[in-house]
């Protein structure tokens, strides 16, 4: 689950990390008075989007008079920013930090993440601030500066000074980086983050270590024991389809195709969609309904997928294990009498008790297209969607 | 001979009386799994499908002599389990259990290192659907009766998907010596890597058929380890050619956010080690007999 920069920079400020003094606002007068509360004669308006790259999107802006603040906000609130992380249809603005200007001496970029080789959390760390990581470690891979945590006995400080001195900080300074590392490992690790993200932390004029941007993400299977973090969920910055789909504990995930996909198990749901793909066509969603494919379920799942307006097919492929297949085609049938499906739906069995599954489908009346194999239901979802219902219907006359 | 299980080895189910857990029992039973008990703490005495339970791992496997578990606990609880499992005796663990926080599973790796490697659990998983020797025992929830015994070594993410495999071979006429399922976590028990070279030192399995898929570097670890040990012929499929960076595909494990981890990277570094790629989920049985044609 990710939060606004506001957010983790409050959380990371509890565990001794230094922030500039900041304000959240909700309206362009709001952000004005905010200014002047914080004093000084410089500050930062930035768009709190759940996405990075914001800088260059145009969500931050730096302003030196009421005037100014109000008309950068007024170029955000409402607005939704499109970075390189939103993708084409963005994320909407409502709420902008403001915070005082920072002079900023050096800049460096520090990232901690779940390092799946080593299976423990890993410090990444390197001189070249503010660019993103993804183009250091492409353009200048020698100024990373990597170490891994031993779980059992924590961050130690000789590890955070090594890193503080390979990235070239000053002695005096050092302290204070040891100090930051510290905090970030300990939100990290006590509030079950999956990564902590500073870029740039940066050197100031008068030699302090601040953290300018804060990024982190939790992992969404320990919020029951962080109530205080899974408040700061924010649905505004989540795609609608998806989140009333973890509502409903589906696993959900909008595309850009048309073939919409029903599936039971993550890693047949991608193999689904790829078989469209090899098909000719395209997924319009990734969707795991579970193990237990009951008809609660599929017909959630239907619902969900034809709340797509894109959607001009769908394809259930289930593979029914102890939940069998009978039971599975009560549930299409079910789903199919009470959700208004008007486009063709390919249905593929396989497990369990599967002819009994087939006779339930083929006397339900329904126009459901029948197939065995997946390679079978994705050319068929395919056809149906390149022609139209008419053919559909004459494919299943031949079946 | 088969991986990790067999016919003879004693079996517990930590967290036996959830429905789940009993629903499963009763079908491990069935399938000739010779299951010995059962752990709930504070449900010590009571009987679930025949078998005993006891308050604690020590204590099953002191009174069964218990070798193997399978974990069904709830997410908050199950990494206790399994550390409670690998301090007890257990020596191979299973655990089913889905949404356990990548924090605890960091932590009983961790734990798991304390024994010497003698004395080490083997665990796989955890939100995996198990492991099965068809024909000798069932240690999961998969169906049974869609594997047939042979010498094909299923290893894999994906439940389902491993289902679709190992039901395209039955329908060649082929069979399997073990399937075993990793799971779809970041951090799991076991990885690609280690039950490899589980089956090449298995004389049972002659060919073995990996299911990968986005995310993570465990496929293109598993390459180098087969390009510098594995003998017998590797199968294998990547699912999620479609699938968009940085965005989690059901898994919590399947999200591409560095290099070699989608799933058209993960087929070039497997096909440059020799492996032979199906290119879609719906020739992984035709492709494995192809190639045990080839090795015949």
């Amino acid at each position: 689950m990710d939060v606004h920069e506001y957010q983790a920079k409050e959380i990371l400020s509890g565990f001794g990390v230094e922030v500039p003094p900041g304000a959240l606002a909700y309206s362009p007068e709001q952000a004005a008075y905010r200014a002047r509360e914080l004093g000084g004669d410089k500050w930062v308006v930035k768009a709190q989007v759940h996405a990075g790259g914001r800088g260059k999107a145009g969500g931050v802006k730096l302003c030196d008079s009421d005037h100014a603040i109000q008309e950068a906000c007024e170029g955000m609130f409402g607005r939704k920013l499109v970075t390189h992380q939103t993708g084409p249809e963005g994320k909407g603005i409502y709420r902008v930090y403001v915070e005082a200007a920072v002079p900023i001496e050096r800049e460096f970029y520090l990232g901690l993440v779940m390092d799946r080789s080593s299976q423990r959390v890993m410090i990444v760390a390197s001189a070249e601030g503010g660019m993103e990581i993804e183009e250091i470690s492409a353009e200048k891979p020698d100024s990373i500066v990597r170490s891994t945590v031993e779980p059992a006995v924590g961050l130690q400080d000789f590890q955070a000074r090594e890193i503080a001195f390979e990235l070239g900080i000053e002695p005096g300074l050092v302290s204070q980086v040891v100090r930051t590392l510290q905090g970030c490992y300990r939100a990290f690790s006590e509030l079950d983050a999956t990564m902590v993200e500073i870029n740039p932390l940066v050197v100031t004029g008068d030699d302090r270590v601040i953290a300018l941007d804060a990024k982190m993400t939790f992992d969404y299977n320990a919020l029951f024991r962080h109530p205080q973090i899974s408040e700061l969920r924010d649905k505004s910055q989540e795609d609608p389809r998806e989140s009333r789909a973890a509502d409903r504990g589906l696993s959900y995930v909008g595309l850009d195709g048309n073939i919409g996909c029903i599936v039971n198990g993550a890693g047949l749901a991608m193999a689904t969609m790829d078989t469209i793909m090899l098909a000719g066509g395209e997924p319009a969603n990734f969707l795991d309904i579970g193990g237990g494919a009951t008809p609660e379920r599929v017909t959630k799942a239907f619902r969900l997928v034809m709340s797509d307006k894109n959607v001009q097919a769908v394809l259930v492929n289930i593979f029914a294990g102890i939940n069998r297949c009978d039971w599975v085609a009560e549930g299409v049938v079910q789903a199919l009498n009470e959700v208004q499906v008007d486009v063709p739906v390919i249905a593929r069995l396989a497990g369990t008790n599967v002819e009994e599954g087939q006779k339930i489908l083929s006397k339900s009346g329904l126009p459901i297209i029948r197939a065995s194999t997946l390679m079978e239901a994705a050319e068929r979802a395919v056809v149906a969607w390149q022609n139209d219902l008419t053919q559909a219907t004459r494919m299943r006359a031949v079946k | 001979m088969s991986i990790l299980l067999d016919r003879d080895t004693r079996v517990i189910v930590q967290g036996i009386t959830g429905r789940m857990a009993r629903f499963h029992t009763k079908d491990m039973l069935e399938y000739g799994t010779n299951v010995v008990g059962g752990v709930v703490p504070g449900k010590g005495g009571q009987k679930v499908e025949g078998v005993p339970v006891f308050d604690t791992v020590k204590e099953a496997v002191t009174a069964t002599g218990a070798e193997a578990s399978l974990v069904f606990v709830p997410p908050p609880f199950a990494a206790d389990s399994i550390m409670e499992a690998a301090d007890g005796g257990i020596r191979y663990c299973v655990c089913i259990t889905d949404g356990i926080p990548a924090g605890d599973m960091i932590r009983v790796k961790r734990y798991m290192m304390r024994y010497p490697r003698e004395r080490r659990m083997v665990l796989t998983g955890p939100n995996c659907a198990g492991t099965i020797s068809p024909g000798k025992a069932l240690l999961g929830i998969m169906p049974g009766h869609i594997y047939l015994p042979g010498n094909v070594g299923i290893v894999g993410r994906s439940g389902t998907l491993g289902y679709e495999a190992a039901a395209q071979l039955k329908e060649l006429g082929l069979g399997v010596s073990t399937s075993v399922g990793i799971g779809g976590d970041p951090i799991n028990g076991s990885s690609f890597k280690d039950i490899l070279e589980r089956f090449e030192n298995d004389a049972d399995t002659d060919v073995i058929c990996m299911i990968g898929e986005i995310g993570g570097p465990q496929e293109a670890e598993a390459a180098d380890y087969i390009r510098d040990h594995v003998t017998k012929p590797v199968v294998a499929y990547v699912a999620g050619l479609t699938a968009p960076k940085g965005r989690t595909m059901g898994h919590a494990g399947a999200i591409i956010s560095a290099f070699g981890e989608s799933a058209s990277e993960k087929v070039e570094i497997l096909e440059n080690v020799g492996v032979t790629v199906a290119e879609n989920p719906a020739v992984i049985g035709k492709t494995v007999a192809e190639v045990m044609g080839k090795a015949a």
